[in-house]
């Protein structure tokens, strides 16, 4: 009896453990097509997968058994199921897809066609095109709110932040920001956006109830050029402490006190960092190094850079699986 | 195809709502002139340059206004001429002018621009997009005349530093005949003394020899002298420089207008988000960007990133704007682009091209400047007299 319960949970344990294997993040590797997926315990790379050409944006659904991949330059969305790491299906997406985000419906994605000037919904089950909404040149951030209601679009040419409305796919809003805005972040109530001009250098911290910015925040990296300081993606920690802000070529991260929007600290990682995860937990921050073609791990305790991991050329997205 | 169709659809659709939603649209009219003399004939170079360089660069930049535009209430024109001798450019230029249009992008020789300036009214803006003469950024600037082209000093110290930085230091130089080829030559004598090149050879090219046949034989004897490390060319035009890269006496790079050259833009150019302007370029135009390209599209998006700034179109105010701390043009050369305000020249990055790739671009680490790193590229402040900013 004893010995039978003993093998059954033994079992179990095996059972649950191998598929999940370790924690892993997912990085982009835009020049190689392929997809480098880093142990997030030995910060080692477990399997490099091939997938379509250019791959950039990369994000998780929402129940963590799928990751969609941008392949720009195969003008479609990949689907890769996470249990076989095998890409099982393609969605329509416009031409050109850069970024793109999911409402928290599991349902809606939201692409931004660079090429076209068009933000294209797509329902993720039935592969239907729900709508095209005509933004500025070159679309490239995307963002939904947690709370669903808002999904906005930043066009790098255009320089604006178009807020379209969920539910009638229809532009509400346009906020002009600096120039080349790149990516825009929700704090985990949605009320608070953060939005990131690449070449105008700064942030811009967005009231989301009046839709009215209501700070701007710029940089200055010791020692660095200002015209290298280029903010790109911004993670924010659920706690409210801290936004961590990627600073392009200046080859750092801003560490910025969310709630007072004073920059704390500058750290060091690789060369042009552009895009960052934080892991299940928020211990630890992991970057894009795009030039190096590494990533680089952050203790978000003691802020620290950690360790660099070598992965493909010109990683560009990553994601933490925070399931895993 | 179903996608196809409800994306043509869908773009439809928004076009036909967008035409009568905007009542009170501000119409920005611009007027772009055009006056490319006569060139003559050129032996080596055997690829034609488009003739419409700069017009497609201009009219790319009128459509990405307008994208930015239709979210503001704000509509773009452009009034075009075409002109065959810098009488017609002038007479062009006046009867837009009377037609009220008051901001300008001109591709014409420095003459013809330096005519312009003095037909201009107080408030017309003239946007430089053609002419590298020096002298128009350092003695003879002037208030509402600024330079989206980059200056032959811009070009050559782009140049200047790349050659310093690979200690290719001992520089052949050979200078054609036109005034063009002298003006380079000039700016590349001012680089080599900035960036410590030593010219162990400035010899003007005089043969008149049809070197389709001849070039094996007459350029190894042209360039035997001691030893050097590079050969530079200045021929702006193409007579003879596309015949020196593999014909020199000894096996050394070619750079300048030929071999591997600084430029304002090269279709090599992809970083920085620059395949995305590659890619309209192209699909607009069915060719591919070039200098003159650029710097009309890098003029006429001036205009309209001023005027979504302002949410008006005044030239003064344009003009002011474009020469004060606010400005900044997303110019795809991974830095934001500013005007120089002591003469009106947009600073930017240099790329040095070969005719099928991008070999580094310029300013360079390491040559270091107290305020603008581009402001290593070109006459600084010190060395020009002018001071249009007041």
């Amino acid at each position: 009896m004893n010995n039978r319960l003993k093998r059954t949970a033994l079992a179990a344990m095996i059972g649950l453990s191998t598929p999940a294997l370790a924690s892993v993040a997912y990085v982009s590797n835009e020049k190689d097509n392929t997809l480098s997926i880093i142990d997030t315990d030995t910060h080692m790379v477990l399997e490099t997968i091939e997938v379509g050409q250019r791959p950039r944006g990369i994000l998780l659904s929402k129940d963590h058994t799928k990751l969609y991949i941008c392949a720009s330059d195969d003008d479609t969305v990949q689907v890769l199921d996470l249990a076989t790491r095998k890409i099982i299906d393609t969605l329509p997406s416009g031409e050109d897809p850069e970024q793109f985000a999911l409402h928290p419906n599991n349902k809606h994605l939201y692409i931004a066609n660079e090429d076209d000037a068009i933000v294209t919904v797509v329902d993720v089950d039935t592969k239907d095109v729900l709508a095209q909404i005509d933004v500025g040149i070159e679309p490239e951030g995307m963002a939904v709110s947690p709370d669903g209601k808002w999904a906005v679009n930043t066009s790098e040419t255009t320089s604006m932040l178009h807020w379209i409305n969920t539910e009638t796919f229809e532009i509400e809003k346009n906020i002009v920001v600096g120039q080349r805005p790149r990516h825009v972040e929700f704090s985990k109530d949605s009320k608070i956006a953060w939005a990131s001009a690449e070449i105008g250098g700064t942030v811009h911290i967005i009231d989301v109830d009046k839709l009215e910015q209501i700070h701007q925040m710029s940089f200055k990296v010791p020692g660095v050029n200002q015209d290298r300081v280029q903010p790109v993606g911004i993670e924010l920690t659920s706690d409210g402490k801290y936004a961590f802000v990627a600073l392009g070529p200046s080859n750092h991260v801003a560490v910025v006190d969310a709630q007072s929007y004073e920059v704390l600290d500058y750290l060091l990682v690789g060369a042009r960092v552009w895009q960052l995860d934080l892991d299940k937990d928020e211990k630890h921050l992991y970057t894009t190094n795009g030039v190096s073609g590494d990533v680089s791990v952050i203790d978000v305790d003691e802020l620290k850079v950690l360790k660099s991991i070598k992965v493909g050329r010109y990683p560009w997205g990553v994601v933490i699986d925070p399931s895993s | 195809m179903v996608f196809c169709n409800r994306l043509l659809a869908a773009t439809l659709a928004t076009l036909i709502i967008a035409l009568p939603a905007q009542a009170d649209t501000l119409t920005v009219r611009i007027g772009y002139l055009h006056w490319i003399p006569d060139q003559g004939p050129v032996l080596s170079n055997v690829i034609p340059a488009p003739e419409d360089s700069g017009l497609r660069g201009a009219d790319l930049a009128i459509a990405d206004n307008r994208t930015t535009g239709k979210f503001l209430g704000q509509n773009y024109l452009l009034e075009q001429r075409i002109s065959d001798s810098q009488a017609d450019t002038v007479a062009a230029f006046e009867s837009l002018q009377k037609a009220g249009i008051d901001l300008f992008v001109v591709n014409a020789p420095a003459s013809a621009l330096t005519a312009l300036v003095n037909a201009a009214d107080e408030h017309t803006l003239l946007m430089n997009a053609g002419a590298k003469d020096d002298d128009l950024r350092t003695d003879e600037c002037h208030p509402n005349l600024v330079h989206t082209i980059p200056s032959y000093s811009m070009l050559t110290d782009a140049l200047g530093q790349w050659l310093n930085q690979r200690r290719w230091q001992q520089v052949f130089m050979i200078t054609g005949p036109t005034d063009e080829d002298q003006a380079w030559a000039q700016a590349f004598r001012r680089s080599a003394k900035r960036f410590g090149l030593d010219l162990v050879a400035d010899k003007p090219w005089t043969f008149d020899t049809d070197l389709r046949r001849m070039a094996s034989k007459e350029l190894p004897v042209f360039t035997q002298h001691g030893d050097y490390d590079a050969v530079v060319v200045a021929d702006v035009h193409g007579d003879f420089g596309e015949y020196v890269p593999f014909n020199t006496w000894l096996p050394r790079p070619v750079v300048g207008t030929q071999g591997m050259s600084p430029v304002a833009w090269h279709r090599v150019v992809e970083s920085w988000g620059a395949a995305q302007l590659q890619k309209r370029f192209s699909d607009l135009a069915d060719r591919n960007m070039n200098n003159e390209d650029y710097a009309a599209w890098a003029a006429v998006r001036s205009i309209g990133t001023a005027v979504t700034q302002l949410g008006e179109a005044n030239p003064t105010s344009i003009r002011n704007f474009l020469l004060g701390d606010q400005f900044q043009l997303a110019g795809f050369k991974g830095r934001k682009l500013t005007y120089r305000s002591w003469n009106g020249q947009l600073r930017q990055p240099i790329p040095l091209v070969h005719p099928r790739g991008l070999v580094a671009q310029a300013p360079f680490d390491g040559y270091l400047h107290p305020n603008s790193q581009m402001d290593t590229l070109g006459f600084d402040e010190p060395e020009s007299t002018c001071r249009i900013s007041g």
